[in-house]
């Protein structure tokens, strides 16, 4: 373990609390009140805390985040890498609804969002700031098809931090496509909340790209609760940040819920991305799936935990979760914890993990047939990243992670 | 009634009737006061007549523990040990110290023989071979509270140039050995535990395998934890200098006693080039009743250093007893080509916790590592597998593979699994499995149409489910480990 | 031997078998055919025992004594065999050392003395040698990585091991060529003599061309609708179950 230095963090801490209370609005709200006070006490987490083992958020310690302000750059060019994908669309530009860029979606409203209390530091940082979001609200039986919803990081002076706090319910049978995106320039922290309810034969898939600006901070935290025969099917795709960590509470409520939580960290230069997972599996014959992909390149450092825990009424639960890693360079890092947690006799758990290079037989096998080193190595990356990339069956969303991985691919420094 | 559900009422009725080791020996003690402070330390090192280096190293070290607080981050729940409430030293009271075996107490020698140790020497004949169906001879160390009682055959191993005695005597007759080693695995430091141990160790056994040199027979060290409301503290030094092999076998009961009693041991292996250390452990501490009450609190440091390229380390532990068992025997992997396995097999019932696993850090060039993990979890009881794979920059080549499989004998127990595999090497390749499964209805009625009764079903699936790990076993240790499965299952499983 | 009067069960409230009449005398060998679902192994878990099934009515008889009140392993100790249509693997269990704490655990509950690992070997190898079987049978774990045939053949030769009053061969023949059928076929009949029955259940009429019974029983949703000699497996395999099924109704 690296030595930790709780000042840094308790500095970066106070910087976050002095803002919050320098906010008349924000400080006299009753939850966001609490959340600050719990903060207060307890601080951003250390290393030595096991959930943050692998990733220290002392980074965080030397900047001055401001809060949101108008910044005279919009990012709107920016968009132009969704021109593919058509239907509504809600952007947020730091953090704040942007009317001018959005097409508003049926069943979606936008502005302040209902706060629940969190029980973690970083979804309270989130509670403590959060004062725009979308709700959007499914109703019974309906299929809204989809909608791109996009955050814009555009910081052209001082850093800035934004919080929106996204609500999306599914009501009974209901259907739903999110596409959710992040892309931004300058120094920033995004750190967004999702709080997702799925209903009984619901299903929302959320396809997810992270593609924030290399100087940025991406803290996001995902928690689901997955009704009876719900299911909540992501796909994350970690290409950004200089320090990423998306954490993500699947807790599967009711009989034959499923939750597939899919993820691809591609990453080089010294950027550290962490990708967490918790499924609780709360009821019985409940079924998650986890395919976690890390390609390392340059100095940075993957990390992957997750945990799949099993409480003893989840009998005939399917449990399942893979994780594997490609080192591409002499200075890469791969950290990964695959837990289980079971207190039930009757189900099927299993993990799998594994960490390598690229397959040097297959490599020669394809430089034999004539394909060039580079051009092998970008098939066998491919190869490498499609069992988790497969289960995207929105094609334009599948066609933006592709452009996206294959844009990394030609930019990477290896 | 279905099957399984069955099992289990067999196994709730027959509570602990499953420990046979849970007796306790009446021996006159000699017993220091309790509490921990630097005179009981002093007092320990007088008793075993130490040089001043000695007991500066143990001031150091409790110093050093008086600045530590009890780690909290395994899965581990206990209420807080009261480190004055026992006694660090109890030794059976002699008259002037046994030279032979003819002059140990008939009390202790009739002990050893009830936990089937035998303490005699069979005489060796040179050239004559064992016959059938009797076993080699092992020489045994027995270590009972804090002090080595006897140790066997020492006069065969030293023919061929191998020490086996307790370290306390190695700290008088050997101290050049022991000065270089002790320590230099596992630091006084190095953890809460462990800088207790430093700081009060007693016994333990002390090995030296000189260059070149495989020595002749199995070792075996025997411990025993006897007396109330003591703390068993011992300390075990293996060094194997180059080519050389040994064999380990360590051991290990209690008596049934209501309070929780404390076992804080350190075990330190250093490997010189092409070296090679077999160590095995059948841990049946004392795991308390059905309802939880006593047993013994296990908590060891054990790590294997493969200084020489080519070493190989094998930890071989098949743990049935104890309340709670917090150890994670580990390899140093810093000699290039360097081998580390770890074999283990956990079988938690009633109220016990286990959490144990391994570390295997990857240090030197193609260095390899094979991790195989069994954890068996029935009645209300939890096991947690810990294990880390690490891979250093500079460990090009490192191989791991670790397969870690849990099974689930009822609904009140738990299994969990907690690896950290951390790669900075490319060149590496981990490979980690787990899997969480129970017995299935229709392997247990096929057996039963066989005509086996549903408990020798549950013995006879549980064996095959460990035999990966048994077989790892010398064999008469493996055939008493079989059994200690079936026992501990039929006490308290099925 | 074996008595079956009036037995209705079911699973999970599902009533498969509705009134089985069925007796297998001592020294006989009786065959049960029909269609699939009619419950054929159904009747063979009820009289073995396995849990999940209900009994609703009816008697069950081995040897006079109450079947349906033994334990699985009560009634492998009376005498009871069950080969089973899909044998179970037991990873890490060796076959011998399986069949030695099975023979030895149904020995001590009929009074017997046990036999050594030396002597239970002995007799195992000469089995193995009398049915044609392949010598590393004993040495493997219980059917983990046994192609369908050598699962079928083991379940065979722990018959012919155990040497059961009663033998139930659940579909025995299901899967397999010509070879292996003929060397199952050799093992029932081997045992067969005074002391031993056997209900051998299958679908198709192959099978009984090599183990020849004395009686032939039709079951059909859940009854048994039809008895007769030898001929009837012929007759079925001439007219199908539908033309039998139809004369019956």
């Amino acid at each position: 373990m690296s030595a930790i230095q709780p000042n840094a963090l308790q500095l970066a801490t106070t910087g976050f609390l002095a803002r919050f209370e320098g906010n008349s609005g924000l400080r006299t709200d009753p939850i966001r009140r609490r959340a600050a006070e719990t903060l207060r006490h307890i601080g951003l987490p250390t290393q030595r805390e096991e959930a943050w083992h692998f990733t220290s958020l002392r980074p965080l310690a030397g900047i001055a985040f401001q809060g949101v302000h108008t910044t005279h750059d919009h990012g709107h060019d920016l968009l132009a890498r969704m021109s593919g994908i058509s239907g509504p669309r809600l952007v947020f530009v730091n953090g704040r609804h942007d009317t001018a860029v959005s097409e508003m979606p049926d069943f979606t409203t936008v502005g302040e969002p209902t706060l629940n209390e969190p029980d973690d530091a970083v979804s309270m940082l989130n509670t403590m700031f959060a004062d725009d979001g979308a709700h959007i609200e499914i109703p019974p039986g309906v299929d809204a098809e989809s909608i791109l919803l996009v955050s814009l990081g555009v910081a052209d002076g001082e850093p800035v931090a934004f919080h929106p706090r996204h609500r999306i319910q599914l009501h009974p049978g209901a259907r739903l496509t999110l596409i959710d995106v992040s892309l931004g320039r300058g120094t920033y922290l995004n750190n967004p909340v999702f709080d997702i309810e799925v209903a009984e034969g619901a299903t929302l898939v959320h396809l997810r790209l992270q593609d924030d600006a290399t100087d940025a901070f991406h803290l996001s935290s995902v928690r689901a609760n997955i009704a009876a025969r719900g299911t909540y099917d992501s796909f994350a795709l970690t290409l950004g940040a200089r320090l990423a960590r998306m954490e993500v509470h699947a807790n599967l409520a009711g009989e034959h819920g499923a939750a597939h939580l899919n993820a691809a960290q591609l990453l080089g230069g010294v950027q550290h991305a962490d990708f967490t997972t918790v499924v609780a599996h709360d009821a019985p014959s409940c079924a998650s799936r986890q395919t976690v992909k890390n390609v390392l390149t340059g100095k940075s450092r993957g990390v992957f935990q997750g945990r799949i825990e099993v409480a003893r009424i989840a009998q005939k639960t399917d449990g399942y979760q893979m994780n594997q890693a490609l080192l591409l360079s002499p200075d890469a890092e791969i950290d990964s914890k695959p837990q289980l947690q079971i207190y039930a006799d009757d189900v099927k758990c299993s993990h799998g993990a594994t960490v390598g290079e690229l397959d040097l037989d297959q490599l020669f096998y394809l430089r034999s047939r004539g394909i060039s080193e580079p051009d092998a190595r970008a098939i066998l990356v491919r190869a490498f990243l499609a069992e988790a990339l497969d289960p995207i069956t929105h094609d334009q969303t599948r066609a933006l992670m592709e452009n996206a991985i294959e844009a990394w691919w030609q930019g990477r420094h290896i | 009634m279905p099957a399984v559900a069955e099992t289990l009422d067999v196994v709730q009725s027959a509570t602990d009737a499953g420990y046979k080791w849970g007796f306790s020996t009446d021996i006159e003690m000699d017993l220091a006061p309790k509490g921990l402070n630097e005179d009981i330390i002093r007092l320990i090192s007088e008793r075993k007549e130490e040089p001043a280096w000695m007991l500066a190293w143990r001031l150091k070290a409790y110093a050093k523990w008086l600045q530590m607080e009890e780690p909290d981050w395994s899965s581990v729940k206990h209420p807080p040990i009261d480190y004055q409430a026992l006694h660090y030293y109890a030794a059976p009271k002699k008259k002037a110290g046994p030279k032979s075996l003819d002059e140990v107490d008939p009390e202790l020698l009739r002990m050893y023989e009830k936990l089937g140790i035998p303490l005699k020497e069979r005489a060796i004949l040179a050239g004559v071979e064992i016959p059938e169906g009797e076993r080699p001879p092992v020489a045994i160390d027995a270590v009972f509270d804090s002090v080595s009682v006897a140790t066997t055959f020492r006069d065969t191993l030293a023919k061929s140039g191998v020490i086996f005695c307790p370290i306390s005597e190695a700290v008088r007759e050997h101290p050049e050995l022991v000065k270089q080693y002790l320590g230099s695995v596992i630091p006084a430091g190095d953890n809460y535990f462990a800088a207790l141990n430093s700081a009060v160790f007693t016994d333990g056994s002390f090995v030296f395998i000189p260059k070149g040199v495989r020595c002749p027979m199995e070792l075996s060290t025997y411990f025993r934890i006897n007396a109330q409301n003591t703390g068993q503290f011992e300390r075990t030094l293996i060094i194997a200098e180059a080519g050389a092999y040994v064999s380990y076998l360590e051991g290990c009961t209690a008596p049934q006693r209501d309070e929780n009693q404390l076992h804080a041991a350190v075990v330190e292996l250093v490997l010189m080039d092409d070296a090679t250390i077999k160590y095995s452990t059948v841990q049946n501490w004392y795991p308390g009743d059905a309802e939880g009450r006593g047993g013994i609190y296990n908590f060891v440091t054990k790590r294997a250093a493969c200084r020489g390229a080519r070493s190989k380390v094998s930890w071989t532990q098949v743990e049935t007893g104890s309340a709670i068992t917090w150890k994670y025997p580990s390899c140093i992997l810093l000699g290039d080509e360097s081998v580390g396995e770890f074999n283990s097999v956990a079988v938690t019932t009633n109220y016990q916790q286990a959490d144990t696993g391994t570390k295997m850090i990857h240090i030197g060039r193609n260095t390899r590592s094979t991790i195989v993990s069994k954890g068996i979890s029935a009645g209300r009881s939890n096991n947690t597998y810990r294990g880390q794979v690490k891979v250093m920059p500079k460990a090009h080549g490192a191989r791991n593979h670790t397969q870690c499989d849990s099974l689930l004998i009822g609904d009140q127990c738990g299994a969990h699994t907690v690896p950290y595999i951390e790669s900075r090497n490319p060149t590496a390749k981990l490979e980690h499995e787990a899997t969480t499964s129970k017995i299935a209805d229709d392997q247990l009625f096929y057996c039963r149409q066989r005509g086996l009764s549903a408990e020798d079903a549950v013995g006879l699936i549980v064996n095959g489910f460990c035999k990966e790990v048994l077989k790892e076993l010398p064999m008469e240790f493996a055939v008493e480990a079989q059994k200690l499965l079936a026992v501990s299952l039929e006490g308290s499983v099925g | 031997m074996l008595e079956i009067k009036g037995l209705c069960a079911g699973i999970e409230e599902k009533e498969i078998l509705r009134g089985i009449d069925l007796v297998v005398p001592q020294g006989e060998v009786h065959a049960i055919m029909g269609p699939n679902g009619s419950g054929k192994s159904t009747l063979s878990y009820v009289l073995a025992g396995r849990e999940g099934y209900e009994v609703t009515a009816g008697t069950a008889t081995f040897e006079g004594h109450d079947l349906l009140d033994m334990e699985p392993e009560q009634r492998a100790a009376a005498g009871l065999f069950l080969a089973f249509q899909y044998p179970v693997e037991l990873p890490g269990v060796g076959n011998a050392n399986f069949l030695r704490t099975a023979l030895n655990s149904i020995r001590r509950a009929r009074g017997e003395p046990e036999l050594d690992a030396v002597a239970f070997l002995k007799m195992a190898r000469l089995e193995i040698k009398r049915l044609a079987m392949a010598d590393d049978m004993l040495k493997r774990n219980v059917n983990v990585g046994f192609s369908g045939g050598e699962k079928k053949r083991n379940e065979v030769l722990q018959m012919a091991i155990l040497r059961p009053k009663l033998a139930i061969l659940d579909e025995t023949d299901s899967g397999l060529d010509i070879d292996a059928l003929k060397i199952v076929a050799d093992g029932v009949n081997a045992s067969r003599g005074p002391d031993f029955s056997a209900l051998v259940i299958t679908h198709y009429q192959r099978l009984l061309d090599y183990i020849v019974p004395d009686r032939v029983h039709v079951l059909s949703a859940g009854r048994i609708i039809r008895s007769g000699g030898p001929e009837l497996a012929h007759e079925l395999e001439a007219h199908g179950y539908a033309g039998v099924v139809n004369e019956a109704a």
